[in-house]
């Protein structure tokens, strides 16, 4: 494991008496690429933001590199932010723009130079030094406001939604650029987005939020596969989030129909939120699963079916590479290992709060 | 002729009223003598001595008067775009208010202000400072124009001020620009049409005006919007006020020519 880079502690903010952010703990670990994900208002921008300087927490500390960072302006951090709507200056062209980190910091001219040559063929951009901004499209424009952050040689590198105003395919390509850039340089990218699957696609850890609370921090395989509760459960992918009984070690009862599963220490008979995806959900020949349904819709989505199947009065939502007509009677079933188990929320609060209790 | 532009036609009719057929009255008189005859005099005679010192007066004012109003607006404008809505829409209309006053009353007061017995002078006697005299000086119409013109500076400058995206300023201070870098490097530039276009707004009336030049500066100084204008009430030499007028035209061109330019994008622009 690399060493600790940046160690965010105690960390609250609040805007005209509204709580953004409470009592947020987190570390960044050197050369990680680290996803803050969540949906909008969770406080992911406002973490970021605070790292980057440009709001100061209420209380809290923010270390970098071993030293106390929290009141020290932007402009003297070691870290480069990619802003959302890339933000390049409309008056400068792009090597201007490249070239203005460097100017600052009285650079030599032939350093200027090089730097911006180099750059600009990281991000597959040569030749396109003396353009001006608004004749770039908005990937171009992108990696412009990521070579213009990186030529200054960050520690870490500040991501806020910088593929948000991109369509999908050009989004996608960037997914696979920011990951070859990042193996490149070796540095430590910060990146939010509200979309989890850019999320699972490029981080190495992904730190869900809500409401100004952390609710899971994991690799994405964990994120995806054991959620800890159900607001991460329901907001990385599409799930079946079923209320239940814990009977006891390795037996679940689902709709009132026991499930052998593969968790244990819950206790006995102890109501539990259980989380199943949808690509989980096996279905056969009617009388062949442990409950049966019928399938209420199904919609074609290329790689798969959607089915939503109503069994044991709980609606199913399926994915399933064989198709079921509308009307059918099917068995449904699910494989002890894929039944993934998780603590009930007390009350509203304590859903927000989740893991931080 | 389709509808939409039959609904221009007041404003065709306005504009040839008013602006096209006395600007081709302005050149008539400007190229001919009593006669009727072509001539160049009335232009030729703003290199007399005292209509070249009423030009080069009025440049000089106006000027300096530009540059006031640029010193003291631009500060003023950075501050308005830094306040939330409610407090700025406030401190507008503080602003403007006075501009909802007739011109001639402002003037007026001002004069009531700086005459010898006046506002000003009380208020320094009484704090036992030495009385001014700037009445009837070429100060008092700076003061005046300043005045006058101040809220033309404001408005196109706050209005770039106002445009920039938030994320440049943070941009250059991540990229380790200071407060001053950001305003060298990026909000100056970036209000360059801005400052351009109050330039031109400050600059022309105030090189043209007579009203100002009168009320405060007395019968004692001349700039060559009173001389134009005492060639058209009092001497009646419409030929040779015409003639001025032109040479005058020649110096609001080349600035608008300039201000065209820069303000590219057209914001508050007079061409």
């Amino acid at each position: 494991m690399n060493k600790i880079l940046i160690d965010l502690k105690n960390i609250s903010k609040s805007f005209d008496g509204q709580m953004v952010l409470d009592d947020l703990n987190l570390y960044i670990r050197e050369n990680e690429f680290l996803t803050l994900l969540g949906p909008s208002g969770c406080g992911k921008t406002t973490t970021l933001r605070i790292l980057g300087g440009f709001e100061t927490p209420d209380t809290g500390k923010i270390i970098f590199d071993g030293n106390d960072i929290t009141s020290l302006s932007p402009n003297k951090r070691q870290l480069n932010t990619v802003f959302q709507k890339y933000a390049l200056f409309p008056h400068m062209t792009i090597a201007e723009n490249i070239a203005f980190g460097l100017k600052i910091k009285k650079k030599s001219k032939s350093y200027i130079e090089d730097k911006i040559k180099y750059a600009l063929k990281l991000v597959n951009l040569d030749g396109y030094g003396k353009r001006m901004p608004d004749s770039l499209s908005g990937g171009q424009q992108q990696r412009v406001a990521i070579a213009r952050a990186i030529v200054n040689e960050p520690k870490v590198l500040l991501l806020d939604e910088p593929l948000g105003a991109l369509d999908l395919k050009l989004r996608q390509d960037m997914q696979y650029e920011l990951i070859r850039l990042k193996n490149e340089l070796g540095i430590t990218f910060i990146y939010v987005t509200h979309d989890q699957e850019e999320a699972l696609t490029m981080s190495d850890t992904i730190v869900v939020m809500n409401q100004g609370y952390i609710q899971q921090i994991g690799t994405p395989e964990k994120i995806y596969n054991e959620p800890e509760n159900a607001f991460v459960a329901d907001f990385i992918g599409d799930s079946n989030i079923i209320s239940s009984v814990m009977l006891e070690d390795r037996l679940v009862e689902i709709l009132g129909i026991p499930f052998p599963c593969v968790d244990t220490g819950f206790g006995c008979n102890k109501p539990v939120d259980v989380v199943i995806r949808p690509e989980d959900v096996i279905l056969s020949a009617s009388g062949s699963g442990r409950i049966n349904g019928v399938v209420t819709h199904i919609i074609f989505k290329g790689v798969h079916y959607e089915m939503e199947v109503m069994a044991g009065g709980f609606e199913w939502l399926v994915h399933s590479t064989s198709m079921y007509p509308v009307g059918t009677k099917v068995g449904v079933d699910v494989a002890p290992f894929n039944i993934q188990i998780m603590n009930k929320p007390a009350s509203e609060d304590e859903e927000a709060a989740g893991s931080n209790e | 002729m389709n509808k939409k532009k039959l609904l221009g036609t007041p404003y065709y009719i306005w504009s040839a009223m008013f602006i096209i057929i006395p600007l081709c009255m302005v050149f008539y008189y400007g190229f001919t003598d009593k006669k009727g005859a072509f001539t160049l005099e009335n232009i030729t005679a703003i290199a007399s001595a005292e209509h070249a010192k009423a030009l080069w007066l009025a440049l000089s004012l106006s000027l300096v008067s530009t540059l006031i109003c640029l010193l003291l607006a631009y500060p003023l404008a950075m501050i308005l775009t830094g306040l939330k809505v409610n407090q700025h829409s406030f401190i507008v209309l503080i602003f403007i208010l006075p501009m909802w006053m007739n011109f001639l009353l402002r003037t007026l007061a001002w004069q009531t202000i700086l005459e010898k017995t006046g506002v000003l002078n009380s208020i320094l006697s009484f704090l036992h400072l030495p009385a001014l005299n700037i009445i009837n000086t070429p100060y008092a119409i700076i003061v005046g124009m300043v005045y006058n013109f101040l809220p033309f500076m404001v408005l196109p400058i706050y209005n770039s001020l106002a445009k920039i995206d938030r994320n440049l300023v943070h941009a250059a201070r991540d990229l380790g620009a200071d407060g001053l870098q950001v305003f060298l490097k990026v909000t100056l530039p970036l209000t360059l049409p801005g400052i351009i276009s109050g330039i031109t707004m400050v600059f022309i009336p105030a090189l043209t005006t007579f009203v100002i030049s009168k009320l405060l500066g007395g019968s004692k100084v001349l700039l060559i919007g009173n001389v134009v204008e005492e060639e058209f009430t009092q001497a009646g030499n419409w030929h040779l006020g015409s003639g001025l007028s032109i040479v005058l035209m020649l110096f609001i061109i080349v600035n608008m020519v300039i201000s065209t330019i820069f303000d590219k994008d057209g914001e508050g622009s007079v061409l």
